[in-house]
């Protein structure tokens, strides 16, 4: 048996909802690596899949898709790779491609598509267990001499079924190169494919391959000549003169290729399916229930609920053991760095700190991959899309926005990973400049601290809560209002198409979402990771320098009486004082003195711009309470309580009056602050533009809101 | 002829004509709802938009303004609608 060159690439398409990652997971048995394709957000996930004689080729698992006329990133991104025109990747030597058997002549659409590229194809039919059941019959045999005689496998990726015969199918492909058969299509949409093709090559001088000239024919989106580098002015002409050709045989040109396609495989399909006896699936009964126009709301609130809960409370023990063990290690290092007092505290609150500072959101991020795991398995990320859509089409989100903004809750940076579900890229865009917006979990150590020193004590419980549950909002009420100015007035986009196809329901698979679950998580550690850790030690920095031993000893001099471990607090906070930070802080203090915030609230505001959870423990230090102050300290809401403004027309009366409390909580609910979040929104909208306007947007808005609400309430007070 | 944003839940029609201009057509028409094809309506979500539709045995969603420009004839040849169930 000859075996091909080692270094062989096979691609992996398919509709959505075929099992495809299933397939892939049982393929490569998780020797998988995941990057990301140059210039685009699109994750490229690849592994190594042995043939069953020993021979290896890497197996790359490309976006599902129903047709190769592009309309999202990841749509364009398959046809770029199936024609070879990626950056980073050569053109595959195969292509795998997965069709729901329960569904052919669908899922064919997309493989007659693939069979204008002229590549070596073996057609694997999934599902075959439901099929079965719906006594549906398939002749595997007769469907590869229509497709001229490419391997047909029928498989059941879930139980593992058929997976070897693939395996040897992909050998055999790989050996014969047998092509799937091509469309045949009327004669004048040749001529006219002709016409297109001879143009594009003599104004582009390239060599312009059959499937470029139907996507340049056939798409209303420019993609492909934009590619080919052929100008608006150029092809004008020629693909109005080729489209009246196609229009003169009595097809619409931008309806010939599914027409004539969808004939073609209506023959092609002509007794390879028989229907026998067999159950209806449950899906439509499910869906009676889960769509039901009282019940669907009341289960999809439940559902939404119990997985925000889980993301809340289940993250909660985790952390706190991470917590632990981040103050359990600073304790057991910084002891032997007491000679180096600048190493130690480097060590102890740069590096150990900064560590810790993005270790404490991994559980919740976890969660909340698992969480979006299951609900796209299982079929029901559709249906919540489908209910919610209503309420976020007006102002040019979609359904799809839901969950991103819903996981906002817990930490933006997963969210903005999880855009990438939404087709629609103004929608997308839209979607990843709000999520932000949404209170996360960082900001509820402000609220907490804030609630329980003023608003508790002063008002009671039962305005605590309220207090906490509308902060929870506030970002919301904001985010939508900014959606509907963002893709109506600034992008001026027309609503947009939402055609979502409603999947059977499904089982999840346990080693599918586990494996999904630990990819998104470890992209996370090495994306926002990095970024968190490098802003960390830079906060650290100018919050410790410059240091004058000068400062302690004139401390100490005049507090002879007190207990060391307050003198030290008191040394703390004086070091801060006159560090960059604490200058700049002050400098800038009168930009939020109409907020009501005096020099240390500022500098507080200020240190947290690369992570607004660094907050608490910086009101810590400049309150002189010592740096490990928690939102539950007493002794930092007790010192709070007493700090009186020291001059100025309000000399005397509280810095931390109802106003101010409820001014730097809005200011907080609303603020861009963390450079992670900033960070990875520049990487999934493709620059920098976006990060700063919604960095921009945000904390001017949060400065305005804050200023108004302090203005207001400290007159009506 | 009726527009499919006017169908009834549960109710068929024969797709008479569509746009191909407009994007939403051609997503539908890539998922195989061309001209003669029966559909049926299976339900509008609780809010009253989006439309779940069921073709060739698949279930799609599109909303209530996308839908009005799919023309649909919900004459004789359809298959008549099965009774609710209780």
């Amino acid at each position: 048996m000859s075996t091909p060159d080692a270094g062989l690439l096979v691609a992996l398409v398919g509709n959505p909802n075929t099992g495809k990652s299933t397939l892939f997971n049982a393929l490569t048995g998780l020797r998988q690596r995941v990057g990301n394709y140059p210039g685009v957000t699109v994750a490229r996930k690849s592994g190594t899949c042995d043939l069953g004689d020993g021979q290896k080729v890497e197996l790359v698992d490309l976006p599902g898709l129903y047709s190769l006329a592009a309309a999202s990133p990841d749509e364009q991104v398959v046809i770029d790779v199936l024609s070879g025109h990626i950056a980073g990747d050569r053109r595959p030597d195969a292509v795998l491609i997965v069709a729901d058997a329960t569904n052919l002549i669908r899922n064919l659409f997309l493989a007659s598509q693939v069979a204008e590229l002229g590549l070596p194809v073996v057609l694997v039919l999934n599902q075959a267990d439901v099929a079965q059941e719906q006594g549906l019959r398939i002749d595997t045999e007769l469907l590869s001499r229509r497709l001229g005689g490419v391997p047909v496998i029928l498989t059941s990726a879930w139980k593992g079924e058929g997976i070897l015969e693939v395996r040897r199918g992909l050998a055999a492909a790989l050996t014969r190169r047998a092509p799937l058969r091509r469309v045949v299509w009327p004669a004048e949409i040749v001529a006219a494919l002709a016409d297109v093709a001879q143009a594009a090559s003599a104004d582009t001088g390239k060599a312009i391959p059959s499937a470029d000239a139907q996507r340049l024919l056939f798409d209303t989106n420019v993609s492909t000549a934009e590619r080919l580098g052929w100008t608006p002015e150029r092809r004008e002409k020629p693909l109005r003169a080729a489209r009246e050709r196609v229009r003169n045989c009595g097809y619409n040109p931008m309806a010939a290729e599914p027409l004539v396609h969808y004939a073609w495989l209506r023959t092609a399909l002509e007794g390879v399916v028989t229907e026998g006896l067999g159950k209806a699936g449950r899906t439509s009964a499910v869906d009676r229930l889960l769509l039901h126009r009282v019940l669907g709301p009341v289960f999809f609130l439940g559902i939404m609920l119990g997985f925000f809960a889980s993301v809340f409370w289940l993250a909660k023990f985790p952390m706190d053991w991470i917590q632990l063990g981040v103050d359990w290690t600073k304790g057991v290092v910084a002891p032997s760095l007491d000679p180096y007092p600048m190493l130690q505290s480097l060590v102890a609150d740069g590096i150990i700190g900064g560590v810790g500072a993005f270790l404490v959101f991994l559980p919740q991020i976890l969660i909340l991959f698992l969480f979006i795991g299951i609900l796209e398995d299982s079929g029901y990320m559709a249906r919540a899309a489908f209910i919610m859509d209503r309420l976020f089409s007006w102002c040019g989100l979609n359904g799809k926005s839901f969950v991103p903004m819903l996981s906002g809750f817990a930490c933006a940076i997963p969210s903005l990973l999880s855009t990438r579900t939404i087709e629609d890229p103004k929608a997308r865009l839209a979607t990843a400049f709000v999520v932000p917006f949404m209170s996360c979990s960082a900001r509820f150590p402000v609220y907490a601290l804030m609630c329980a020193a003023f608003i508790g004590p002063l008002y009671g419980p039962g305005w605590e809560s309220l207090v906490m549950v509308g902060m929870h909002c506030v970002g919301l009420v904001f985010a939508v209002p900014t959606a509907f100015v963002l893709t109506r007035l600034v992008l001026k986009v027309k609503p947009q198409p939402f055609v979502l196809e409603l999947p059977r329901y499904q089982l999840p698979k346990p080693r599918d979402v586990v494996w999904r679950m630990w990819q998104n998580a470890a992209e996370f550690v090495s994306k926002a990771g990095t970024v968190i850790f490098a802003i960390t030690i830079v906060v650290w920095a100018l919050s410790y320098f410059p240091r004058d031993a000068a400062v302690a000893e004139r401390i100490r001099a005049a507090h002879p009486t007190e207990s060391a471990e307050l003198v030290r607090a008191r040394v703390q906070a004086a070091h801060v004082e006159q560090s960059y930070m604490g200058r700049f802080g002050k400098a800038v203090q009168p930009v939020f003195d109409p907020c009501g915030f005096d020099w240390k609230i500022t500098v507080g505001v200020l240190a947290s711009f690369p992570a607004r959870e660094v907050i608490v423990s910086t009101l810590g230090v400049t309150y002189s309470v010592g740096e490990g102050a928690e939102a539950d300290s007493q002794d930092l809401r007790k010192a709070m309580q007493d700090a009186k403004w020291p001059e100025g027309p309000r000399a005397g009366t509280p810095i931390f009056s109802l106003a101010a409390v409820l001014a730097l909580m809005v200011f907080f609910a609303l603020c861009s602050q963390c450079g992670p979040t900033v960070a990875t929104l520049a990487q999934e909208t493709g620059g920098w533009k976006w990060a700063a306007a919604s960095f921009v947007t945000m904390t001017v808005l949060a400065w305005m809101v804050s200023m108004v609400v302090y203005q207001v309430i400290i007159r009506l007070t | 002829m009726t527009p499919l944003s006017q169908l009834l839940p549960g109710q068929f029609g024969k797709l008479a004509s569509l746009n191909p201009e407009r994007g939403v057509d051609q997503r539908l028409m890539a998922l195989g709802l061309l001209p003669g094809m029966v559909l049926k309506l299976v339900r509008k979500a609780p809010l009253g938009d989006p439309l779940a539709i069921e073709f060739g045995g698949q279930v799609v969603s599109l909303r209530l303004a996308e839908a009005d420009n799919l023309i649909v004839d919900v004459s004789a040849d359809c298959p008549i609608p099965r009774p609710r169930q209780p």
